[in-house]
């Protein structure tokens, strides 16, 4: 049994068809597993799903063998689930050390502590603490999403599309520091259109077609198997 | 056909109540609530024009009133020689100023690169010209003002007729309306609101300081009319003697002579001002029908279907090729134009320009309730919020009145209380428009004749 | 001499008359753009909003007049601000409840509640007319002046002399009080960051686990303080009297505007911007210059760039300039 486990999950809008249907996903500590498909496929609805932003019509969502379905999206950033929207995700006109501490406005304990962890995963954010992210650059900006993300100290983390509308490089800086937040024993997954690049990083994948788990299997299996790249990887 | 119902029982209770007012309080009342009426309804189609057709928030709407009254003295008022003389040729140049200050600011916009330089030379050249125009017209002004102050004091007008002001009037606020358009379409919503309400607060106050222009706060009274005037239709014999026929029951009982004379005279004093009314209140009608068929068409109209796409989504008609900005100018220049007409309509109905008398709580919110309690992008709606608004905003003192002392006619006479409340009574109309503003936005959110969804 | 006489002359027409009336726009100011940051809405009962807090300060000024209370050299006004202060919370959080709140839990447009703020607009000049009447009245009471005009010319025997009102004095020191207090709460206190958090990305404020009715109520605490001590006090130094209250909006909205709106400390700074520029456009340099301009080159003319009657236009014209150039605000991106 994985950490965290998304069980055949069956979800929509409102009241219009499913748009997952009995689609499973599931992830382990220290784990990196990117959810990848063609548009419309359901990859940002699953993690929305999981996320508790909307309602599943079936399936259950277990986290360390707990069931949290019927918990609220607040309830379920308490149990330890932090998540990095694909926009508007920092606080622009704040500063970066009030980005971080209100990433841990539930938090009661000792915050300065968990900041200078952070500090220590992404140094430039010690570099710049007291100026405003909305004179970042786009890198810095996504690493004080994460750092953001991280302070509640969550035992999973969702990225909602990490590396969408930046430049290579600092793609690659970006999944780099990925990697770093799992080796801090976090479950991390990751919602991706650059495929390739993202499965070269990734434990495990799983390919979405029209809302059902069509392949899945560690990175390389996927990025080796003919199909998968005739089909997401161009060839 | 439930639509065309809700319509029509609409406005039967609304003129079943002008009537009520006829019969209980006085005919001339009621009048002059419905010509009223039909003035808030011009408003109400011009500001529906923009809100309901593009989603505009124009809160100048007291500007382009404003504008409208000013046309009607410009055009109506015969013109003072002896101002002219005085300081005419300042004035003539002062304007030559203005028109050669707005060439050479749209010469360096053409010419030169948008920059920080071109900034401060546009600005550069307003100073200057302001300067300019103090130099010149001041002395100007001077003299004209001093021209029989008590009397005249200004230019005066051209001397024309005054329906011709009417157009003049919704020219002027179109002109404005291109100018504010040009400068505040870009804006967000709310923020063109705001521009709009303190450019309109801009003109007013120009309209009110400049006396050389309308005597300002000194008010132009008398002003011509279109209808006949009481006093000739008081001695005019055809009419005293259709007042003797309509009379003619009422008459016959009273026995003396003398006495049945006081009676006719009495009569005809009273005829007369309602006669008066019921021609503005032809007038009036008339530029509403005319008003009402024609943005009818231009609603179901391509360009109308075209206008509520851009309403409706303004980011995908824009991707299909309409342009926005340009249709948002349109829609804001002829809605501003009719309200400008509307405010020469008013100028003319009362007979007297009183600048003063210009605030954003009468011209531009209640405007904005009518046109929210009528109905949004419904032009029936429009009206009949014109209609219902103003009606309560005149009869909302008496009725305030009433309710007051129903429920204080246990306290006696001399309660504080009862005294103050009743002293308080005209400020209950704040309060109930207020209130039912509130009302319709939460529990009618369209307004009491919502638009209709049109199916092709 | 005749240098310090024109600096005097400055200070007495234009610098102070001009910090102390922009310091009551400045409170207004924080006042819009607070609403705007953090409800997101244009307030258009911002100046009756003011006008009602004022107006519980003027009727318990009276009463306790009457019973005898009386601060001395202050006004007896003073005492009365928290009283008032806290008859506007209330009044505000009753109106948010009843009013705003529906249309915020529905999400609707900017524009809905700018239009529903016209009717809250209504009501309250109703209740405050009801209530208090439409008249102008004046509550200042205990010393007048901290420095009169002769007084000043005795002790420097210059011949310009400076006045200093007790109530532009109390204006400007009340305002850097509550102001301060104010920064020092958005800026150094978690609540206040969570405040700002809420104003500039809702959505990861949810997700952070900002609770939204507190950060609302607590908005409406802080805009009905500034809202009550900016009205107050320009009662004080003017008069208290609805209709100009309500007339006060539209400078206030130009100041919130200038500033960046949604920007406290821009909003700030832009209502001294609008007071200088008032005052400053429209005040006559005749005198002035002939203080420092050699007696051969004394300008004949008032030296007036624009007649009193257009102060308000005055800033309105700089609002549309601003609008035109940096419709984000002349002091985007400025912070404590």
């Amino acid at each position: 049994m994985a950490f965290f486990e998304g069980n055949n999950m069956t979800a929509g809008y409102g009241t219009g068809p499913d748009i997952i249907n009995s689609c499973s996903i599931n992830v382990n500590r220290g784990e990196i597993v990117a959810i990848l498909g063609p548009n419309g496929a359901g990859k940002s609805t699953a993690m929305k799903a999981m996320l508790g932003l909307l309602k599943l019509k079936s399936g259950s969502i277990l986290i360390d063998g707990k069931d949290i379905t019927s918990l609220s999206p607040q309830d379920r950033v308490k149990s330890g689930i932090s998540f990095v929207p694909q926009t508007r995700n920092v606080f622009a006109d704040l500063t970066v050390r009030e980005n971080l501490e209100i990433g841990a406005f539930l938090r009661t304990d000792d915050v300065d502590k968990v900041i200078d962890e952070i500090y220590e995963l992404f140094p430039i954010l010690n570099e710049k603490k007291s100026q405003v992210v909305g004179e970042l650059s786009g890198g810095q900006r996504q690493q004080v999403a994460l750092g953001r993300a991280l302070m509640i100290r969550p035992s999973v983390l969702m990225l909602d599309e990490p590396t969408a509308g930046v430049s290579p490089i600092v793609m690659n800086e970006l999944f780099h520091h990925i990697i770093k937040v799992k080796n801090t024993n976090v479950a991390v997954i990751m919602v991706e259109q650059n495929a390739k690049q993202a499965l070269s990083i990734s434990d495990r994948g799983y390919v979405l077609v029209t809302g059902q788990n069509k392949f899945e299997g560690s990175g390389n299996e996927l990025l080796q198997d003919p199909e998968v790249r005739r089909s997401f990887l161009g060839g | 056909m439930k639509q065309y119902l809700n319509v029509v029982t609409a406005y039967i209770i609304m003129f079943t109540l002008i009537i009520f007012v006829g019969v209980f309080q006085s005919w001339s009342q009621a009048l002059s609530i419905l010509n009223y009426c039909l003035i808030s309804a011009v408003m109400t189609i011009g500001a529906n024009i923009q809100w309901g057709y593009a989603g505009l928030i124009n809160f100048g709407i007291m500007g382009y009133t404003a504008l409208g009254g000013l046309a009607v003295v410009l055009v109506s008022v015969a013109p003072v020689p002896e101002a002219w003389k005085a300081g005419g040729i300042n004035m003539v140049g002062s304007l030559g100023i203005v028109v050669a200050m707005i060439f050479l600011i749209r010469y360096v916009l053409k010419r030169i690169q948008k920059s920080k330089q071109r900034n401060y030379l546009i600005a550069g050249i307003i100073v200057i010209g302001i300067l300019l125009i103090r130099l010149v017209a001041g002395p100007g002004i001077e003299s004209i003002e001093a021209v029989e102050p008590a009397k005249t004091g200004f230019l005066g007008g051209l001397g024309m007729p005054i329906l011709f002001s009417w157009i003049v009037g919704a020219f002027f606020a179109g002109g404005l309306a291109y100018i504010i358009g040009k400068i505040a379409l870009g804006l967000r919503a709310d923020y063109l609101a705001i521009a709009t309400l303190l450019i309109a607060e801009i003109v007013v106050s120009i309209i009110k300081h400049e006396d050389w222009l309308a005597r300002g706060v000194k008010n132009v009274i008398g002003l011509k009319r279109p209808v006949p005037y009481e006093i000739d239709l008081q001695t005019a014999p055809w009419f005293i003697n259709l007042v003797e026929k309509l009379n003619s029951g009422k008459l016959k009982v009273i026995d003396t002579i003398s006495e049945r004379q006081d009676v006719l005279n009495q009569l005809v004093i009273d005829a007369s001002s309602v006669y008066v009314k019921l021609c503005m209140a032809g007038l009036f009608l008339s530029v509403v029908i005319i008003l009402l068929i024609v943005t009818q068409k231009a609603l179901y109209s391509p360009w109308g279907r075209k206008m509520r796409a851009i309403r409706d989504n303004e980011d995908a008609a824009s991707a299909m090729g309409k342009n926005v900005v340009k249709e948002h100018l349109l829609i804001f220049i002829l809605g501003s134009a009719v309200v400008g007409l509307a405010g020469a309509m008013m100028v003319t109905n009362d007979g007297l320009f009183t600048p003063g008398s210009y605030r954003p709580m009468r011209y531009t919110f209640v405007i904005w309730v009518m046109v929210i309690v009528g109905g949004t992008g419904n032009n029936f709606g429009a009206i009949l919020g014109g209609f219902v608004v103003w009606f309560l905003w005149v009869e909302a003192a008496p009725i305030a009145l009433f309710l007051i002392n129903l429920f204080t006619s246990h306290l006696p006479e001399t309660n504080a209380l009862k005294i103050h409340l009743i002293e308080s009574a005209p400020y209950f109309r704040f309060l109930m428009i207020g209130t039912g503003v509130l009302l319709i936005m939460r529990y009618r959110p369209q307004g009491i004749l919502p638009e209709k969804i049109i199916k092709q | 001499m005749d240098i310090l006489n024109a600096i005097v002359l400055l200070l007495n027409y234009t610098i102070i008359p001009a910090l102390s009336y922009g310091s009551q726009l400045a409170l207004g100011a924080i006042f819009v753009t607070l609403i705007y940051g953090v409800l997101r809405f244009a307030n258009f009962a911002t100046g009756d909003m003011m006008s009602f807090g004022t107006m519980f300060a003027v009727l318990l000024t009276f009463y306790f007049q009457s019973i005898g209370i009386s601060l001395g050299v202050l006004p007896t006004a003073l005492l009365t601000i928290p009283f008032a202060i806290i008859m506007m919370i209330l009044y505000m959080l009753s109106i948010d409840k009843f009013v705003f709140s529906y249309y915020r839990v529905k999400k609707s447009p900017p524009v809905v509640l700018a239009m529903v703020s016209v009717g809250v607009m209504f009501v309250t000049q109703a209740i405050i007319r009801i209530i208090i009447g439409p008249f102008d009245r004046r509550f200042l009471d205990g010393e007048k002046f901290i420095l009169k005009a002769n007084e000043f010319k005795e002790i420097t025997g210059l011949n310009e002399g400076l006045t200093i009102k007790s109530t532009q004095a109390i204006t400007i020191v009340v305002t850097i009080i509550v102001v301060s207090i104010m920064f020092w709460f958005l800026n150094k206190t978690k609540t206040g960051t969570s405040m700002r958090a809420y104003s500039d990305n809702e959505d990861l404020a949810l997700l952070s686990g900002i609770d939204p009715k507190k950060v609302v109520l607590l908005t409406w605490i802080i805009a009905g303080i500034l809202a009550t001590v900016g009205g107050v006090l320009y009662g004080l130094d003017k008069s208290y009297k609805p209709f100009v209250y309500f007339n006060n909006m539209l400078p206030i909205f130009a100041a919130a505007i200038v500033g960046g709106i949604g920007n406290p400390l821009g909003a700030f700074l832009g209502g001294y911007v609008v007071a200088f520029g008032e005052i400053l456009i429209t005040y006559a340099y005749k005198k002035f210059f002939t203080y420092i301009l050699p007696s051969s080159l004394e300008p004949n003319s008032l030296m007036q760039l624009l007649s009193t009657d257009y102060k308000f236009a005055v800033s309105f014209s700089i609002l549309v300039i601003v609008l035109l150039f940096r419709p984000s605000g002349i002091f985007k991106g400025l912070r404590i």
